[in-house]
């Protein structure tokens, strides 16, 4: 990596603002001067961040130009102008506007789904057993799916009306006349939201457990020997620890699933009120080809994002204070 | 810091303690490998259907002592006529080894210098590096496919890498630096005393306490690279086709197709349930970007 610490050119490089920089550390034997010296210690953050910023954001930015724009690549010629129109054609679009209210009704109730099994789970693992280690990779499974192969698996293996498992087993139970419903068709959001819970249910698990495990046990001796009970001393004392995990469990939750297309592709193809953001935005792009409208909404989501990051950017850094701290 | 303590601490309390409350921690631990098997059983339950013939994947109710067959894995490999799914598998060894050997190029400098020697701001800086991770990616999705179509690059493998690096390298450099600020300033202050340059520092002192960290990195920018999909999709076609798009263009016919979905889906996920397997220990530092540790 950077070995330019031996260079002793002049320093051509203008210093930064209020170099007050000496504050870091120590440098090498031999010390360039100030100016430089700041440069060098940047220089190898540069790649990745001009990178991805190239990548990353320049994307947004053309996002944001094309969104003003009337453009369907079906009539390029037709290009002009719109100003704000397309905005107001995303939030007047009903189908639009319900697959703002579909994505987050999935990603609120997977969300705090996940969280409470998770922590269930998590509380279970928290014990010593036998066969603690090969339970927990059981319960990772799920998790390592490709979500791709897990979206079919639901669909087609399990949640099939014909042949799948979930009417095998009911079958099985109840005899020749079982019921036998269609579970995609008779609840489609639920399907894909049980497909969802079942792969991200280990995710907050992890999480959680994590969190119990840098529980401090002192105070948790110290109530028993003081007579708390188990539950007293999960309200008071576990609980109160797991907050900030919990937040940060939902919080991350929210970033993915917010995003989620595999499954809604998948299982539903965006059918039967399932659409989310995510689908919603790449058929009125990829087959709508209406690309004025499709960037507003990507704006539109952007914005909320922004909303829910800069909320999750808070969680993490208090955690992330407390660890570099203690 | 890390001073997270093992996760046996507790249990001391639980050797000497009265047998009740043994009897009602081997009950939850039977409950626990209840729910573990609950979770576990689609996964075992699609292996068992891969290994029928179509005919008994789809029975109702369905057959358990049905006489296995690897017909379902030759039948994904292209043994019935069908596509072969070995070029979209090599698209996406691909796609996810270069992503990830670009990712560790850009991402182990910059964690350096938010760790190591730490640049003015660093915290601003790392925290930049996490905002664009959350930004939705279908937001970005036209410009780029504007750009690629525009280029001639669509369809390319490479600029899947491209992308994948970028979506990867936040997660990389929080992991990293969480690693890297791990090794003790004295050790490297110690070097440098010692004499010892910036490169010698770094094989000698940095890597070696870094690797397991470089490695769990790795392996999960893999499986994110290797389960993508909505930028596969919309940007490949048939020349640079990932197998999560294989996977999915593969049901569009009509007949029986179970035990051949399953042999494809349990193929195709293998590489990540043995990377996530391998790196169970990191693998809740990095999903969680390095906040929990």
């Amino acid at each position: 990596m950077t070995n330019t610490t031996e260079s002793t050119t002049t320093t051509t490089t203008t210093p930064p603002g209020g170099s007050g920089h000496r504050t870091a550390r120590p440098a090498g034997p031999a010390k360039p001067p100030p100016g430089l010296r700041a440069w060098v210690t940047r220089a190898p953050l540069m790649p990745a961040l001009i990178f991805l910023i190239i990548v990353t954001q320049l994307p947004m930015v053309a996002t944001l130009v094309i969104s003003v724009f009337d453009w369907n690549a079906l009539y390029p010629e037709a290009r002009s102008f719109a100003g704000l129109a397309n905005y107001g054609e995303v939030l007047g679009d009903p189908e639009l506007r319900k697959s703002v209210f579909t994505t987050i009704l999935l990603t609120v109730t997977v969300v705090l789904v996940s969280l409470v099994l998770g922590m269930l789970l998590a509380l279970l693992l928290d014990r010593r057993f036998r066969g603690r280690a090969a339970v927990r990779t059981m319960l990772i499974a799920p998790f390592l799916l490709v979500p791709v192969a897990a979206a079919l698996l639901w669909k087609h293996v399990l949640y099939n009306p014909e042949y799948g498992l979930f009417n095998g087993v009911l079958h099985w139970i109840l005899g020749d006349g079982a019921a036998q419903p269609d579970w995609v068709a008779e609840m489609p959001l639920g399907a894909v939201e049980a497909s969802l819970v079942w792969q991200w249910t280990p995710f907050m698990m992890l999480i959680l457990l994590a969190g119990l495990q840098s529980r401090p046990t002192e105070a948790v001796e110290a109530a028993r020997i003081d007579g708390a009970g188990a539950w007293q001393v999960f309200r008071y004392i576990t609980l109160p620890h797991l907050r900030r995990y919990l937040e940060l469990g939902a919080l991350l939750g929210t970033v993915y699933i917010v995003q989620n297309f595999d499954a809604v592709f998948t299982i539903t193809s965006g059918g039967l009120g399932t659409a989310n953001l995510p689908y919603s935005i790449y058929q009125t792009f990829y087959q709508g080809h209406e690309y004025g409208t499709a960037s507003a909404a990507g704006v539109l989501v952007v914005i909320g994002s922004i909303i829910i990051a800069t909320l999750a950017l808070r969680v993490v850094s208090s955690l992330f204070r407390e660890e570099a701290t203690s | 810091m890390s001073a997270a303590s093992p996760a046996t601490s507790i249990p001391s309390a639980v050797d000497t303690a009265p047998r009740k409350v043994r009897r009602r921690n081997a009950a939850l631990g039977l409950i626990a490998w209840l729910v573990g098997i609950l979770f576990v059983l689609p996964v075992l339950w699609m292996a068992l259907t891969s290994l029928h013939s179509e005919a008994d994947a789809a029975t109702n109710p369905p057959s358990l002592a049905a006489p296995l067959t690897l017909d379902g894995y030759r039948e994904f490999f292209g043994a019935g006529g069908g596509p072969s799914p070995w070029f979209s598998l090599a698209n996406s060894v691909t796609a996810s080894v270069v992503s990830t050997a670009f990712v560790l190029l850009l991402a182990l400098p910059a964690a350096y210098a938010l760790s190591i020697r730490p640049v003015k701001k660093w915290t601003d800086v790392l925290f930049f590096f996490l905002s664009t991770k959350m930004l939705p990616v279908v937001a970005g999705l036209l410009p780029i496919y504007l750009f690629a179509k525009s280029t001639g690059t669509l369809d390319n493998i490479w600029l899947l890498v491209i992308l994948y690096t970028s979506m990867n390298l936040p997660i990389a450099v929080w992991m990293m630096q969480s690693f890297l600020s791990e090794i003790p300033t004295a050790l490297i202050e110690a070097a440098q005393i010692d004499g010892a340059r910036l490169p010698v520092i770094l094989t000698r002192v940095v890597a070696p306490i870094a690797m397991p960290g470089i490695a769990a990195t790795s392996l999960i920018c893999f499986i994110f690279s290797w389960n993508e999909m909505l930028f596969a999709r919309v940007l490949t076609g048939v020349i640079a086709q990932t197998a999560p798009v294989f996977l999915t263009g593969f049901i569009t016919s009509q007949g029986l197709f179970l035990a051949k979905v399953c042999a494809a889906s349990l193929v195709i996920s293998l590489p990540v349930l043995a990377a996530g397997f391998a790196a169970q220990d990191k693998l809740v530092q990095g999903l969680s970007l390095g906040a929990v540790k």
